[in-house]
């Protein structure tokens, strides 16, 4: 089971980065990717970069926006281009596609996700660390770590979900990013319109008392979240029902 | 070991109001290659579904390779290789990465996996090109590549949905002489659903004729122009007025005469001694260079049996 999820996984990461390397634009979005949140962003918000745990929310935020760029290609797509038929004549059982599937687009979304933070460290102590080396306090760091992978796979969840539901790609990749750009809009407008005191209490209360037990209480949401995503998917993937969509 | 690769018994499948196979009892040996003809839309898809277990069947039942198709598909697809209605390949994988995922599928070692590889692209000719995105090939190609994936894990039982559909005729014999040598050399049953008459002449051992879902006829290709196709007889010659034909045309025996280019085509209701019909040709002044004797061709079956079911 393990080996044929990986089989999956080694195709449509093969997918992925073939579709970057087919086309200049493939490339150079990832590039403005890391020059964006690695390079710029760090740039403008100097120590608090490193030291915010608001920043973790953006951290949570970027794999979001990856994998749901990517992911709804995963059943959608496949069903596009005739490849889902011959895919379930297989031997492969439905599990092992269902989570290969997955693991490609967390592996894509987070390891991008990563490489931005990885950036981010790099760019900061280039232009503000005066020759010292400076990390992210460990809090924040393993909370970057676990709550972008955990957004990850809460992306892929709902992405899956989708994609196996929607006629075509596009149709998925409409549904899923309007869902993105909505949760996005929400959270941002939201708190611009408290007011400038109340935004300024949270954001107090947000950075003095995140600890590790907030860290387990909202990765276990996320968990949640995803497992139930999962399972709907499961419970969606029926060989006899993909073939008359 | 079972000695039969397919059997059904009254599988039947309907989509709403639309009964997409009806019925169909069959027997397929193992080792054959089976042609199932049909003209668009008649069920040979719907069927290789079902044999899948991609489907399942409104009623009846089938086993294939001993397996339920409702009970045990994992186990039919663990052992069968398919070419579905779609070629079904990633067309922004390489032709080597494309056979290289499904043969991890079937988890074919390192070694098994590289040496068989290149075993059919060598044999298919596209070894050289291996590399490239197969998205720039011509359709031809693709097909063959697709082939070599159906075969890729050595199944004991292939289905072929119209493989040479859409190719041009040269790549068409092409690609039917590779599947040939191919069966041949891999041993193993082919099920292989066309329109093309001549394809299923050429390669099929077995046939069944299929329309609206319903099973017409299963025979070799000899025994199914011997019992449903006509004899027939070609007279070569000059002088086939309309007077000649309207004599011909009365006699019992004829089911039908027609004139083509400089040749006379004549279907008999059943064989005959060829002297007296000659002789009358002579007698109403035809010129007589060649007589040929022949029985109808499988096309000629074919459109038999589907004005059969017309009627």
């Amino acid at each position: 089971m393990l080996n044929d999820i990986l089989t999956v996984m080694r195709k449509e990461l093969q997918e992925l980065l073939a579709a970057h390397t087919s086309s200049k634009l493939g490339s150079v979005r990832v590039l403005i990717w890391i020059a964006v949140f690695g390079v710029l962003l760090p740039l403008q918000s100097g120590i608090e970069m490193i030291s915010s745990p608001i920043q973790i929310l953006m951290w949570c935020w970027f794999p979001l926006f990856i994998v749901s760029s990517v992911v709804t290609a995963a059943f959608a797509s496949e069903r596009e281009q005739h490849t889902l038929e011959t895919l379930l004549a297989s031997r492969l059982s439905d599990r092992a596609i269902l989570f290969g599937k997955v693991m490609a687009v967390v592996v894509y979304g987070w390891g991008l996700t990563l490489l931005i933070i990885f950036a981010s460290l790099v760019t900061f102590n280039i232009a503000f660390g005066n020759g010292q080396w400076f990390m992210y306090p460990a809090l924040i760091l393993w909370s970057g770590l676990l709550l972008s992978l955990l957004s990850a796979l809460l992306a892929s969840g709902i992405g899956i979900l989708v994609s196996l539901r929607a006629p075509t790609a596009r149709q998925a990749q409409q549904s899923v990013s309007l869902g993105i750009m909505l949760l996005f809009f929400i959270l941002v407008f939201g708190v611009q319109a408290l007011p400038v005191e109340l935004q300024a209490h949270i954001y107090t209360v947000l950075a003095a008392g995140f600890n590790f037990g907030m860290l387990f209480a909202i990765g276990s949401v996320l968990v949640l979240l995803s497992a139930i995503l999962l399972g709907l998917s499961l419970l969606r993937f029926q060989r006899h029902k993909l073939i008359l969509d | 070991m079972h000695d039969i690769a397919i059997r059904t018994e009254n599988l039947t499948r309907d989509f709403a109001s639309v009964c997409a196979v009806n019925n169909i009892t069959l027997e397929i040996p193992r080792g054959t290659i089976f042609g199932f003809l049909g003209p668009n839309g008649a069920g040979k898809t719907t069927t290789i579904r079902l044999l899948l277990g991609l489907l399942l069947p409104t009623s009846g039942s089938a086993q294939v390779l001993g397996y339920d198709t409702g009970t045990q598909a994992d186990h039919i697809r663990e052992q069968t290789g398919a070419l579905l209605e779609h070629h079904g390949l990633y067309e922004q994988l390489s032709a080597y990465n494309n056979l290289d995922f499904y043969a991890r599928i079937w988890h074919l070692s390192k070694s098994d996996r590289e040496a068989r590889i290149r075993e059919l692209l060598i044999h298919l000719e596209l070894w050289d090109r291996r590399k490239e995105r197969i998205g720039i090939w011509s359709k031809g190609m693709k097909q063959k590549l697709a082939v070599a994936r159906a075969l890729l894990h050595r199944p004991s039982l292939v289905f072929l949905d119209e493989p040479t559909s859409g190719l041009d005729p040269v790549a068409a014999a092409t690609l039917r002489d590779d599947i040939a040598a191919l069966a041949a050399q891999e041993g193993g049953t082919v099920f292989l659903t066309t329109h093309n008459l001549s394809e299923a002449e050429k390669l099929c051992a077995q046939v069944g004729v299929i329309r609206d879902g319903r099973l017409l006829a299963v025979d070799s290709p000899a025994r199914l122009r011997t019992t449903t196709g006509r004899p027939q007889v070609t007279v070569y010659g000059r002088g086939f007025t309309a007077t000649v034909l309207e004599q011909l045309r009365v006699q019992e025996q004829i089911a039908s005469v027609t004139l083509q280019n400089e040749h006379l085509v004549i279907d008999l209701r059943a064989p005959i001694d060829n002297a007296p019909l000659i002789r009358m040709l002579v007698n109403a002044g035809v010129d007589v260079e060649e007589v040929r004797k022949s029985q109808s061709s499988l096309e000629e079956v074919f459109l038999t049996l589907m004005e059969e079911t017309n009627a």
